[in-house]
């Protein structure tokens, strides 16, 4: 139950505003029938004891005993209620002289000079009794004479259920208006919370600024702390960054003197074994960068695939410009790089860095794989409002290894065991155009060669 | 060509200059950006080979003040750092291209030249040998007034041959310095890219001899 509560304080609010709307509701319900029972008793009583009175009135001493004409109207005013039985009893000096001899007495004790009421079973219903007393005189002697009227409650009850509903209704109305309210209180009171949240959440990978703007005085503790924890976390991220950098610093510069020193004692030798230990240096070098550059892309594509900074880009600019970079890549290789791009801006919604990561991978995997004297023509196009751009070679292929194979991290083809790299490259390539909602696909040219085609969505 | 080193790593200083002078080229090696100021107020240079970290200063803020006071001479910078923002981040403060250590030298020639010819490239460059004229910038060779385009392994091939005419170059030391030592390639590649500049070299007085069992050499008939 706790855990239920601490998931949300929205739920949490909401529920306790709930179980107090329902609490006033209840009691709105029974204050209402409280009354409502008091004035229907209070009316009905009114109108018995007025009836008991009418026939009270009528009582006249006479000679041989008392004397009594019930008049009509008393039964008619009880009557207009409803269609409720009335009894009545009068007794004079302890003998009942008319009326059901059996209809309780009132209470003992009781001044009967204005009407008692009284509730009590007769014949198995509830009857309400009205009961008065008065002192008639016959042969000169003071006689007492009890006048009892009862009546059933059917009408009285009816009203009562009527009002009881009503009250229901009400009730219920009111806790229905409650619980609209306290939703919507709920998420005023969340509301600040809210968007300091969407404040917070929004903001680009880079953004480390403090939090500011108007906060309400119980989330000041928090932006506080929240501020204190951002500025660590630049001081961190920044020593971080000083560092993966100092050490790509210090591990790149020896790894190039190795590489350059291999080359120079390459020049200075003609013995066979000395020139194969060399060779095999300069590529472990080579591979060992390679992966290190990859592993170091494929993070930067992991960790900005996450929080990525989308920008409106021209993706045939940043196509030729990957390709102009690559150009003296496939040149030392006598590879012919072929450009073709639409005349028009061809307009996505990405982050650069993602896109030109992914590209350029495709260009070098093209390269690498080529054989001499190739070709490789990149192409972008807008097909069906997606934008296309196709890298083409005319290289080994696939050899049978589908796209979804090769862009298994650390995966590489069955047919590149001569070739340094990572396998990384297509890994990132396809991570890339999952992230802007496009498409990889990898295919065998029939003229040989590999296709590789990424489609994106336009802006 | 012509090169201004700048980096502070001895180690590494050291070797790219023999190696870039085992091409021929003319290398001046200096250790910071103060000493790199007073070599270009001094002489002239074809490229500028810049490290970024270097121990009096920030090679980029180099960069900014070299493109600011309009000297047009490229800058090839040669960075540790391999983050995709970081290479964006390279062009945008005004380096004609960059390569990442450690490099190969093959590439790094390449970019230099592809730096070069984007400038538009002087004519210093040319080489003249028996009946031929070479340049090596535009990859063209020119026999008896006919321009005759190289492609680049044709051009480096030329360019070794050229260098030192009469010399014996084996086939292996040849590969390389024409393939990439990523490919695995058997000496005898070779025989393809010398039969093919035999062929763009016919009608001139030059002529590339096989040394059975040796290699081959640059002649003159």
């Amino acid at each position: 139950m706790t855990g239920f509560f601490a998931q949300s304080i929205r739920r949490r609010l909401i529920l306790q505003l709930l179980v107090v709307a329902a609490l006033l509701s209840v009691l709105l319900y029974f204050s209402i029938r409280s009354v409502a029972d008091d004035a229907v008793e209070t009316s009905a009583d009114s109108i018995l004891g007025a009836a008991t009175m009418a026939i009270a009135d009528q009582l006249r001493g006479a000679d041989e005993g008392v004397e009594v004409d019930i008049p009509y109207s008393a039964f008619s005013m009880l009557g207009s209620i409803s269609q409720d039985r009335v009894f009545y009893r009068i007794v004079v000096g302890g003998q009942t002289i008319t009326g059901y001899p059996d209809l309780p007495n009132p209470p003992q004790g009781a001044s009967l000079l204005s009407p008692v009421f009284y509730s009590t079973l007769f014949r198995d219903t509830h009857v309400r009794i009205a009961a008065v007393e008065r002192a008639v005189l016959v042969e000169r002697a003071s006689v007492p004479v009890l006048v009892m009227v009862a009546q059933t409650r059917q009408g009285q009850a009816a009203i009562v259920a009527t009002m009881a509903n009503r009250a229901a209704a009400l009730g219920l109305g009111f806790f229905a208006v409650a619980a609209v309210l306290s939703l919507l209180t709920a998420s005023s009171v969340l509301r600040p919370l809210r968007r300091l949240a969407g404040a917070v959440g929004r903001r680009g990978p880079q953004d480390l600024r403090a939090v500011t703007g108007s906060t309400p005085a119980e989330l000041a503790p928090f932006v506080l702390a929240l501020n204190g924890f951002i500025s660590r976390l630049r001081g961190a991220l920044s020593r971080t960054e000083t560092f993966i950098t100092e050490a790509a610093h210090h591990i790149r510069t020896p790894l190039a003197t190795v590489r350059a020193q291999a080359e120079i004692a390459l020049r200075q030798t003609d013995d066979a074994e000395t020139r194969a230990t060399l060779h095999k240096m300069i590529r472990a070098v080579e591979d060992s960068s390679r992966s290190a550059s990859q592993l170091l892309d494929h993070a930067t594509v992991v960790y900005r695939t996450d929080q990525r900074d989308e920008a409106a880009l021209d993706l045939g600019l940043l196509t030729r410009d990957i390709a102009r970079r690559l150009e003296p890549t496939a040149e030392i290789r006598d590879l012919t790089l072929g450009l073709t791009l639409p005349e028009t801006p061809v307009e996505i919604k990405g982050d650069p860095l993602l896109i030109e990561s992914a590209l350029r991978n495709l260009v070098d995997n093209a390269i690498k794989y080529s054989l001499a004297d190739g070709r490789i023509d990149i192409a972008l196009t807008v097909v069906d409002g997606r934008a296309e751009i196709t890298v083409a070679d005319t290289g080994r292929g696939l050899s049978g290894a589908t796209a979804q194979e090769l862009t298994e991290r650390f995966r590489r083809g069955v047919n590149v065991a001569d070739v340094v790299g990572s396998g990384l490259g297509l890994t990132i390539v396809a991570e890339v155009a999952a992230a802007h909602g496009g498409r990889f696909a990898l295919t065998e040219n029939t003229g040989g060669g590999a296709c590789a085609r990424i489609s994106l969505p336009l802006r | 060509m012509r090169f201004l080193l700048v980096e502070d790593n001895v180690d590494l200083g050291q070797s790219v200059q023999k190696r870039l002078a085992l091409d021929g080229h003319a290398v001046d090696w200096v250790q910071g950006l103060r000493d790199a100021e007073d070599h270009l107020g001094a002489a002239s240079y074809d490229l500028i080979l810049l490290d970024i970290m270097l121990p009096d200063g920030d090679g980029r803020d180099f960069l900014a003040a070299h493109r600011r006071a309009q000297r047009d001479t490229p800058v090839i910078v040669m960075t540790a750092r391999s983050a995709v923002s970081d290479r964006v981040a390279l062009l945008d403060t005004g380096a004609d291209d960059y390569i990442t250590k450690p490099f190969d030298f093959a590439e790094l020639e390449a970019r230099c030249r592809a730096v070069l010819r984007r400038q538009g490239g002087n004519a210093q460059t040319l080489v003249k040998y028996a009946d031929l004229s070479f340049d090596p910038l535009s990859a063209t060779v020119t026999v008896a007034g006919e321009v005759r385009e190289l492609r680049n392994r044709e051009l480096r091939l030329f360019e070794i041959l050229v260098a030192a005419p009469g010399r014996i170059h084996s086939k292996a030391q040849l590969c390389d310095r024409l393939f990439s030592f990523a490919e695995s390639v058997t000496d005898n590649a070779i025989e393809v890219y010398v039969g093919r500049l035999r062929k763009k070299l016919v009608g001139s007085a030059a002529r590339i001899d096989t040394v059975r069992g040796v290699g081959y050499r640059l002649t003159e008939t």
